[in-house]
């Protein structure tokens, strides 16, 4: 790029990266039109899927049925739903955070393992404490490993040039070997094991259910709290605070950032950081609100599915939270879906990558729904 | 942001020098903790001797055992270590950096591997054996992500088309034959490399996004074909496996003739692979215009290239490349598809491209580092050696970013890498 003021190669690049890291806030179709046909074009595809797997019709019929009720059918469904999305929406955070300042962040999966194992062991080695000090203790605990270890990939692309996509992969595939490994130490493991398995969080470090005076099985945990206070974290860093404006400034236009002052090496490992700080807090939730202890694949796939949301909600902390749900939904539905038709919930992980598809390259669902959208002069480079 | 090299700022001259000054220390640094790694962490009992096995008593022409003092050669190991490392520390220019690295890795491997075997014995033929198998995915998928970033598109897909490649391999094979699955892996992977091309070309999506998703699409829909189909007709799971054979006479040359000449058709058709793609790309007419799409694609377009057209037919050449090593996993090993097998095999295939500085010879090479990784780590096993298993699996992954890291200073992608390319 510093070969000429080819000024209009620079406004192509920069409008590649903001399709991919802004939104614009008056664009009504690219904000609510494509994102919903998104999702009725994946789930119409994921139907002929079905039908090419030799699922009968009824059987479709009813896996969709199951999709619905399982998701938003009844008080319980609903709760399953938000509890599902609390860490996808916490992991898509600290993505979506990540893609603005132009990081591809694809590590939360092993930032959230890391978290939430931290989170685990302090949970049982600070037992005793008061739960109003040990709870938030854990939780940050667990936000601090999440940050240390995306802050590697941020470290090394800062000082090296390391590229983050395959620094963070790899991060991820060391983390499922660490886990394993850690989850076998005296230390961490639970008495009278073999497999791998940690000790239980003590009750103090447990996220309370908040809807048990209804029905004790209703799982929903006041994790859902600590997302909706990250959402509007998130949202006064990004767009309220200078540390943010650099973030957002360095991944729009790196070298404008760069004259202007920013550390560019500072502002990779801090967004590094933050985005496995809610990544690692993800794991923690779930580990003190849900699953209670760490096992191998605690994880269960959240860390790739919040890439999803992030871009589902096109980087933007409000449109981050509806993503989740949505994926949240998707989540509890699928489960449902799988018991009581007896369809794979595998389905939906092609639902969601059709999902991003459509999202991601909206000229593909103006091809496909032309009437849906208002006609538009042909710009160059209007993607 | 979308290339993969590219630093965030581009640094004038005298930073540079002093960034590479420092990057020097830091690897003199690193060196020297090496050195102190093998003096005091790889302590052989004294007397023990590691006894390298080079034949086995089937062989045609037999070799004596190589055999080596353990002792004596890490003492040696470390001293050669301390002396790189004390000289790239007060006088490393960046001209050695790499090289110091490269040569004291090779050393500290040796170290380890004479700790690993003292007082036993090892088949080192048997190793470089399968490091050769374990590197034809990663060579292939390297290879596939030359093909597609020498026209320009970042390749991140990798990974899917190998999925694909070994999925399509199995259900095929299962079906037709083990001949017909390996077409039908080159034609479905040769498909997902038509479909990122027109994702990325055709409607100009972002091309680390358009990989990424393709790698969850594929993993999608295999996993869910795997637990929905596989699960209830085996039958459809069980593909018949192309067995090694032998070429005659070069099959019997002692260590090389057990890793190059007695291998099945997957190591022969990625090194003849790896071969015509280097003439096709540098020796060519159209590879040289392939070349011009990826550095300059608007005087390409100028020049006559049909741009568009040029990375519509790599990254769909890139993507049966990837098919073919994607049948690997299947009808080259087990002949059986388990969900996400080829595990990160596609993003270190990407990391090998990147270490191969976009050049098949270099991708093979750097290939055949990670096969040793993933080999080594196998083999110790048999060794018990007190490093938990874990730690022996992560070696691949770690020597991944370490190379990513160490190298990227000196590798330079194609210039237009990762940026759509729009005709006026």
């Amino acid at each position: 790029m510093s070969s000429g003021p080819d000024l209009k190669e620079v406004n192509e690049r920069m409008r590649g990266l903001m399709a991919r890291t802004t939104h614009g806030r008056d664009d009504f179709e690219d904000l609510v039109i494509v994102p919903l046909f998104a999702v009725v074009v994946a789930l119409i595809f994921g139907a002929l899927i079905m039908l090419a797997t030799a699922v009968d019709l009824p059987t479709i019929g009813r896996s969709f049925v199951a999709l619905a009720v399982g998701s938003v059918g009844s008080l319980s469904a609903w709760s399953e739903t938000l509890t599902a999305s609390i860490p996808l929406v916490l992991a898509g955070l600290g993505l979506g955070l990540g893609f603005r300042a132009g990081l591809f962040n694809i590590g939360a999966e092993g930032q959230l393992l890391m978290g939430g194992l931290a989170a685990v062991v302090a949970g049982f080695t600070l037992a005793g404490l008061p739960w109003i000090i040990h709870l938030p203790l854990t939780l940050l605990i667990g936000a601090l490993v999440g940050a240390l270890y995306a802050a590697i990939a941020g470290f090394l692309k800062a000082t090296t040039g390391a590229h983050e996509v395959i620094s963070t992969i790899m991060l991820n595939l060391i983390s499922y070997r660490l886990l394993d490994w850690l989850l076998r130490q005296p230390f961490i493991q639970r008495e009278g094991r073999s497999d791998p398995i940690s000790k239980d969080v003590p009750p103090s470090a447990e996220l309370p259910r908040i809807l048990d005076f209804i029905d004790v099985n209703l799982r929903l945990h006041a994790g859902i709290f600590v997302m909706l206070a990250a959402v509007a974290f998130v949202y006064w860093m990004l767009f309220r605070s200078k540390i943010g404006f650099a973030f957002r400034a360095s991944g729009e236009n790196p070298d404008a950032a760069n004259y202007a002052g920013m550390n560019a090496a500072f502002i990779i490992v801090l967004a590094m950081g933050t985005a496995g700080a809610l990544a690692g807090l993800a794991g923690a939730t779930q580990v003190t609100g849900v699953l209670g202890r760490a096992s191998p694949g605690f994880s269960a796939g959240i860390g790739f599915d919040a890439i999803a949301v992030a871009l589902l909600g096109r980087s933007h902390p409000v449109g981050i939270l509806f993503a989740g749900i949505l994926f949240g939904a998707l989540e509890a539905g699928g489960r449902q879906m799988q018991v009581s038709a007896g369809v794979s919930i595998d389905l939906i992980g092609i639902i969601q990558a059709l999902i991003i598809i459509f999202i991601a390259a909206p000229l593909l669902v103006r091809a496909i729904f032309p009437w849906g959208f208002r006609k538009r002069t042909k710009r160059v480079g209007d993607a | 942001m979308t290339d993969m090299t590219s630093q965030a700022t581009p640094s004038p001259d005298e930073k540079l020098d002093s960034a590479s000054a420092r990057r020097a220390r830091i690897m003199g640094g690193v060196l020297i903790a090496l050195a102190l790694l093998v003096l005091f962490g790889l302590n052989v009992t004294p007397g023990e001797v590691a006894t390298f096995r080079l034949t086995t008593p089937r062989d045609a022409i037999q070799v004596g055992n190589l055999v080596v003092p353990g002792g004596p050669f890490n003492m040696i190991a470390a001293a050669l270590l301390a002396f790189l490392g004390v000289r790239q520390f007060l006088r490393g220019g960046a001209k050695w950096t790499n090289l110091s690295l490269g040569i004291g890795l090779a050393i500290l491997v040796m170290a380890f591997l004479v700790w690993a075997t003292a007082g036993k014995s090892f088949s080192l033929t048997g190793m470089l054996q399968a490091t050769m198998v374990r590197a034809v995915p990663i060579a292939l998928g390297g290879l596939a992500g030359v093909l597609s970033e020498r026209v320009a598109v970042v390749n991140i897909a990798i990974e899917g088309m190998l999925l694909a490649g070994a999925f399509t391999g199995a259900l095929i094979g299962s079906l037709l034959g083990g001949w017909v699955g390996m077409f039908a892996a080159i034609l479905v992977g040769g498909g997902f490399g038509m479909l990122l091309a027109a994702l990325v070309v055709t409607y100009r999506m972002d091309q680390i996004i358009a990989g990424v998703v393709i790698n969850l699409f594929v993993l999608g829909v295999t996993s869910y074909v795997s637990s929905q189909v596989f699960s209830e007709y085996r039958h459809l799971n069980n593909a018949p496996t192309f067995r090694a054979f032998k070429i005659p006479l070069l099959g019997d040359i002692p260590v090389i003739g057990p890793m190059l000449f007695n291998q099945n058709l997957f190591v022969y058709g990625a090194l003849i692979l790896v071969a015509i793609s280097t003439y096709y790309l540098f020796h060519t007419k159209n590879g040289l215009r392939a070349r011009a799409v990826g550095e300059h694609p608007r005087a390409a377009d100028t020049l006559g290239v049909d741009v568009y057209r040029t990375r519509y037919i790599h990254v769909t050449l890139g993507g049966m490349v990837a098919g073919f090593g994607g049948a690997w996993f299947t009808l080259g090993s087990v002949g059986r598809f388990d969900e996400n097998m080829t595990n990160g095999r596609g993003y270190i295939g990407l990391a090998a491209m990147i270490f191969g500085r976009w050049h098949p010879v270099g991708a093979l090479s750097a290939a055949l580092i990670f096969g040793f990784a993933d080999s080594i780590q196998q083999k110790l096993a048999l060794l018990n050696t007190p490093i938990p298993s874990e730690f022996l699996a992560m070696a691949p992954y770690i020597a991944t970013i370490i190379v990513v890291a160490g190298l990227i200073g000196r590798s330079k992608p194609p210039a237009a890498n990762g940026t759509p390319y729009t005709k006026e």
